[in-house]
């Protein structure tokens, strides 16, 4: 595949993309999985793939991440989300089927998942 | 690991962890000589001799928030089982590589695998850096270098949706190539 063309077609889809920039808003959320060896022999590059893909199909913005072993390899895959003035959610053994559950019920519905949540974060105000 | 894209991203992450800016990512598929080579080139921090020697010790590892490291005793278990074999060459404050040697038709060397999710899942990384992707197979190669992509992009971050969902499908049909101009050599081998 020639590089000039590859160029080329970044730098028109980066003007498209600005343009839209210009009209929308930040959510606010950030998806970190964890990326460790624990993680990637869990599946965890299959359950960033679902991620990106549930959150393409439902139009939603948010950054997703990836992040090395926390220590908690046994409940790998970890995601955690994390939104603006809420508590940091980490969610343990997320497969690529769970996604599009756990994406509507917290991100859609604003529901934690009790029964997945391995971990609570709380908001900076409430360490304070 | 059920496919070696999963060693690769292992040893990215490695490399990530060590503060590397550039990482050099490269897949020799040479057929004919039966042979796979997989090399992953960091400019992190490095390692000095005593910790080279323990690093593919599975009680050995950097982290404090467990006590083992699997990663590349995982990663040397797999080649030496395909016949090949892992060596680690490293200098404290110039970077690290690791190469991997398979025989490329071993009943016991897993699939390449997902090439593009593993790289994606790099570029997604919280610690920003630049890929080199070389990947040759039978002489005929495909190369991308994310700074050149970059720079094309301006202040625009890869991880965007839209540059990732492009960049994606450009390493997917890159790759797919190299497999393509392969297949159709073999095909007609009468007429060559």
């Amino acid at each position: 595949m020639p590089k000039i063309t590859s160029v080329e077609e970044l730098r028109k889809l980066r003007e498209k993309v600005q343009e839209e920039m210009a009209t929308r808003t930040e959510t606010g959320t950030t998806i970190i999985v964890g990326m460790g060896t624990c993680g990637i022999a869990a599946g965890a590059r299959e359950t960033m793939r679902a991620i990106l893909e549930e959150l393409k199909a439902r139009n939603i913005e948010a950054h997703v991440t990836t992040v090395g072993c926390i220590g908690m390899c046994a409940r790998e895959p970890l995601v955690d989300i994390e939104q603006a003035g809420k508590p940091r959610i980490t969610y343990g053994n997320i497969t690529a089927a769970m996604v599009p559950r756990l994406i509507e019920e917290h991100l859609i519905k604003g529901n934690v998942v009790t029964e997945w949540v391995v971990g609570r974060l709380p908001t900076d105000q409430e360490t304070h | 690991m059920r496919e070696l894209s999963l060693h690769l991203l292992d040893v990215i992450e490695n490399a990530i962890e060590a503060g590397a800016s550039r990482i050099e990512v490269e897949i020799d598929e040479d057929v004919a000589r039966n042979v796979l080579v997989l090399r992953v080139a960091d400019n992190g921090r490095g390692m000095d001799e005593e910790t080279l020697r323990r690093v593919t010790d599975p009680f050995f590892t950097t982290r404090q928030t467990r006590h083992v490291g699997l990663g590349l005793p995982l990663f040397k278990a797999a080649a030496e089982r395909c016949n090949g074999s892992l060596t680690i060459a490293s200098q404290p404050g110039k970077g690290t590589e690791v190469r991997a040697v398979f025989q490329y038709d071993h009943i016991d060397r897993a699939p390449l695998g997902d090439m593009p999710s593993t790289l994606l899942g790099a570029i997604l990384s919280h610690r920003a850096c630049d890929i080199v992707y070389r990947h040759r197979v039978n002489g005929q190669t495909f190369e991308v270098d994310t700074a050149e992509l970059r720079e094309a992009l301006g202040g625009l971050p890869l991880s965007h949706p839209q540059v990732r969902a492009w960049l994606e499908d450009y390493l997917r049909e890159g790759i797919q190539s190299l497999y393509a101009e392969t297949a159709e050599e073999h095909s007609h081998p009468s007429e060559r």
